[in-house]
């Protein structure tokens, strides 16, 4: 009992940050824009969520500086991708490459120190049911605010119609601009509340899942976190299951190898991708027509005018 | 100039719209150059032209999407600046796209909410879609994605679109490229419905039977500049054309005398299952090809043609080597190049991507289907004197115009990459020569030109397969014709039997016997 609350309760909090990332990179996609720097700005996020929050003691200030660094990232990246219509892939890679650098230089400083992390919600009696008390009553604030996230995000794609101009934009970008609707400045906003969402889950992991900060310590997930955006099919409900799937995953390995169980570690930490090359071909032939993916997805766009 | 000969029927003083000496400059280009137009409530106005002599721009800029250089817009006599086009629905100026401005993983409520600017929910609209749609007779399912549905009911939601914003005044660009004589016929009796609800229509059309037919005053741009006003139905189709293009068009002659020979392309019941979800059954096709004949292919797009083409190139390999047989020979299973050798030559539709390598030189892209036969590959070494040679040798024969040598294929104009496309695999001197859309999208000058090429090819021996959507090439040019429909392909017709309704009423799905019937009882 105690062993299954624990591995439930890590699992929750290994899926958060890839949960988060993941809704931010599925509303940048969903507008067209296919944004490879996720794991970059989840860095820089991060150690600006540390820096933050170790500096005023304070977790909530911590997030918001994750929060902007992701933000000013994907800046970057739209003022290339965009702005310049530079190629979106090599724009994505680059950013990763240049979120880790700059997170170890803005990092230096706190290595080694340790602050109080982010506290559980608790609730006298009901925090304390057996089971399902902690697991539903008793996670940290992020978790709550994933969900609320991602089911405001399914809200604003499919029932406003901003999030229907942000879909139109992601299928065809040329219908678009043709009706008038600015597709390049949908692209930036979409870009950016990508960028946010990256750096408060990259904020997540040391306010928190570990309370220090290293170098480096995103470990991949933000890889993880593209893999899941296609993994769901871009659709917001998939996109919870699959989060705490791979957050499963990830958490299972680590009891695995506790237990002495022979698989290697390094055939677990390769599923969610294996996952995700056969949900993209089982999509593929279940397909009846029309396209899972966003259809202008990657593609630059430079308007007439 | 010619001034407006039906200023008779106007009803108000001022003029829907004016276009003041409006003129679009591209860095030193003029697209459009000082043009004055003046459209009237209750009229059918055409824009004429060729590609590229302005037309796009020209409603692009009275649609808001492009901000003149120079000049003024008058909206019911009064200066008008538009800053994008939702301030141009606002005045009440409706447009569909030649390109559809659709989204296909969309439903078509969605699609239609995109284009309304109101503040109405989604169940309005919805609701006020059906309406619009069933009072037009232009009847659309909301629920719908996109992609489930043909060419002709796309074309309803652009139109439909716009007639929800109830628009004084609304822009067609080519609307009827795409559709069967009858369903340009259901869409000319809404268009004289709108007329006659008082609202103006600026219509953009090659077809000049059809602007004869429907229009009260045309307009026509040559070069970016306006050339002529004047009523269409007093003119003839040719005069609206030397009016377009500022000189005679060549005519195109058929040869005296062709002799038809051996048979040289055979399609023996060839049934192929498509190779994606939105592609087509071919179902039973059989047909034989003589040297010194031309066959046409009608059909409205969608009805296999990619997919027959895909098979007689060998793009797809059928499973029975015996249902192609080219020059004799059981070709079914053969690669592209091995047909090639054969004596075939191919020339698919899509001009860009397909035919040629966009961002390729063109002596590359001659190396691309010449590199079978001739000199152009020598131990394996690409022999550019001989590719470049083929260049200029396309280039004298079909007069293709070209800003340098040996540019990228992506720089020439749709007319002269064609005429490239065609006089590359003509020059090979094909046995078979299949040819998909061949003067699709191409101007009136470019249009003979190929035209007359594959009847020369003809005359001198070759079998020629043309599939085309204009109806009006099939009849100049083929000795036959066959329609396709839901991948099936009628007994070839030959064209002096092959009337615009019989073909019409062949694209639309009826069978051979059915639509003599029909002729039979009218005549």
């Amino acid at each position: 009992m105690e062993l299954i609350e624990a591995i439930i309760l890590s699992v929750l909090a290994a899926s958060t940050p890839l949960l988060l990332a993941a809704t931010g990179e599925l509303v940048t996609e969903r507008s067209g824009v296919l944004n490879l720097g996720v794991e970059g700005m989840m860095i820089v996020g991060a150690a600006c969520g540390f820096g933050g929050a170790w500096l005023t003691g304070s977790i909530i200030v911590g997030a918001l500086c994750g929060i902007l660094a992701g933000t000013l990232m994907s800046l970057l990246f739209a003022g290339m991708a965009l702005g310049l219509a530079v190629n979106q892939v090599a724009t994505g890679l680059a950013l990763t490459i240049f979120g880790t650098g700059l997170s170890g230089l803005i990092g230096a400083g706190f290595v080694g120190e340790r602050i109080t992390p982010a506290p559980h919600l608790y609730i006298p009696f009901i925090t304390n049911i057996p089971l399902i008390g902690r697991i539903l009553f008793g996670e940290d604030g992020f978790v709550y605010l994933s969900l609320a996230l991602i089911a405001a995000v399914w809200w604003f794609l499919y029932r406003t119609r901003a999030g229907l101009i942000v879909r139109a934009c992601g299928d065809n970008h040329v219908s678009a601009h043709a009706l008038g609707y600015p597709v390049l400045r949908i692209r930036m906003y979409a870009v950016m509340f990508g960028g946010a969402c990256a750096g408060l889950a990259g904020a997540y992991l040391p306010l928190a899942y570990t309370p220090f900060f290293i170098p480096g310590m995103t470990a991949g997930r933000g890889w993880i976190a593209l893999a899941l955006t296609v993994f769901a099919s871009w659709r917001p409900g998939r996109l919870v299951i699959g989060a705490y799937l791979f957050g499963a995953v990830t958490i299972l390995q680590l009891h695995a190898q506790g237990a002495g169980i022979g698989i290697p570690s390094q055939f677990m930490s390769s599923l969610p991708y294996l996952a995700t090359v056969i949900v993209l071909v089982l999509l593929s032939r279940a397909r009846t027509g029309g396209s899972t993916a966003p259809a202008a997805l990657g593609t630059v766009f430079v308007p007439d005018r | 100039m010619r001034n407006t000969t039906s200023a008779g029927q106007h009803t108000s003083a001022t003029p829907l719209l004016q276009t003041v000496a409006l003129t679009k400059r591209y860095g030193t280009f003029l697209a459009n150059d000082k043009i004055d137009l003046d459209i009237w409530p209750r009229q059918i106005h055409a824009l004429l032209g060729e590609n590229g002599a302005g037309k796009s721009t020209l409603v692009k800029t009275i649609y808001g999407l492009v901000q003149p250089s120079e000049g003024e817009l008058r909206w019911e006599g009064r200066n008008m600046v538009l800053s994008g086009p939702s301030q141009a629905r606002a005045r009440g100026i409706g447009m569909v796209f030649q390109h559809f401005s659709l989204f296909d993983n969309l439903t078509v409520a969605e699609n239609v909410a995109l284009g309304l600017d109101g503040k109405e929910s989604f169940k309005e609209i919805s609701a006020r879609l059906e309406r619009v749609s069933h009072s037009y007779g232009l009847p659309l399912d909301p629920k719908r994605e996109v992609w489930q549905l043909s060419v002709g009911e796309r074309q309803r939601i652009e139109i439909v679109r716009a007639l929800m914003q109830d628009p004084k005044f609304l822009i067609l660009d080519e609307p009827t490229a795409v559709l069967t004589p009858q369903e340009a016929d259901q869409l000319f009796v809404v268009l004289e419905r709108l007329k006659s609800e008082g609202r103006a229509i600026l219509y953009i059309s090659h077809k000049l039977e059809e602007v004869k037919r429907l229009c009260d005053t045309a307009t026509i741009l040559r070069n970016g500049k306006k050339v002529a006003t004047c009523n269409p139905k007093a003119e003839t189709a040719a005069s609206l054309a030397r009016m377009m293009v500022g000189a005679e068009i060549k005519e195109v002659k058929p040869a005296a005398t062709r002799e038809i020979t051996v048979p040289r392309l055979a399609i023996v019941d060839l049934n192929l299952e498509p190779d994606d979800p939105h592609g087509v059954h071919l179902k039973g096709i059989s047909l034989e090809l003589r040297g010194g004949e031309i066959l046409g292919i009608a059909g409205v797009a969608g009805n296999g043609q990619d997919e027959l083409f895909a098979a007689l190139s060998g793009e797809r390999l059928a499973k029975d080597p015996g249902t192609v047989v080219i020059e004799g020979i059981a070709a079914g299973h053969l690669s592209i190049s091995r047909r090639r050798k054969l004596g075939a030559a191919f020339v698919p539709e899509e001009r860009l991507g397909h035919g040629t390598a966009p961002r390729m030189r063109l002596s590359e892209n001659a190396l691309l289907t010449g590199h079978v036969a001739g000199n152009m590959v020598l131990h394996g070494f690409v022999n550019t004197a001989a590719t470049l040679n083929a260049v200029d040798r396309t280039t004298k024969t079909f007069d293709v115009r070209k800003a340098k040598r040996d540019p990228e294929a992506a720089s020439l104009s749709g007319g002269n990459l064609q005429k490239f496309i065609v006089g590359r695999e003509i020059l090979r001197n094909p046995a078979v020569l299949v040819v998909n859309q061949p003067t699709w999208g191409v101007d009136a000058g470019a249009a003979a030109v190929i035209r007359q090429a594959l009847l020369d090819l003809a005359a001198g021996g070759a079998a020629v397969l043309v599939t085309s959507q204009d109806i009006d090439e099939l009849i100049e040019i083929s000795d036959r014709i066959a329609v396709m429909f839901h991948g099936r392909l009628s007994e070839p017709l030959p064209t002096a039997e092959a009337s615009r309704e019989k073909l019409g009423l062949l694209m639309g799905g009826s069978s051979l016997e059915a639509t003599e019937q029909a002729h039979a009882a009218g005549t």
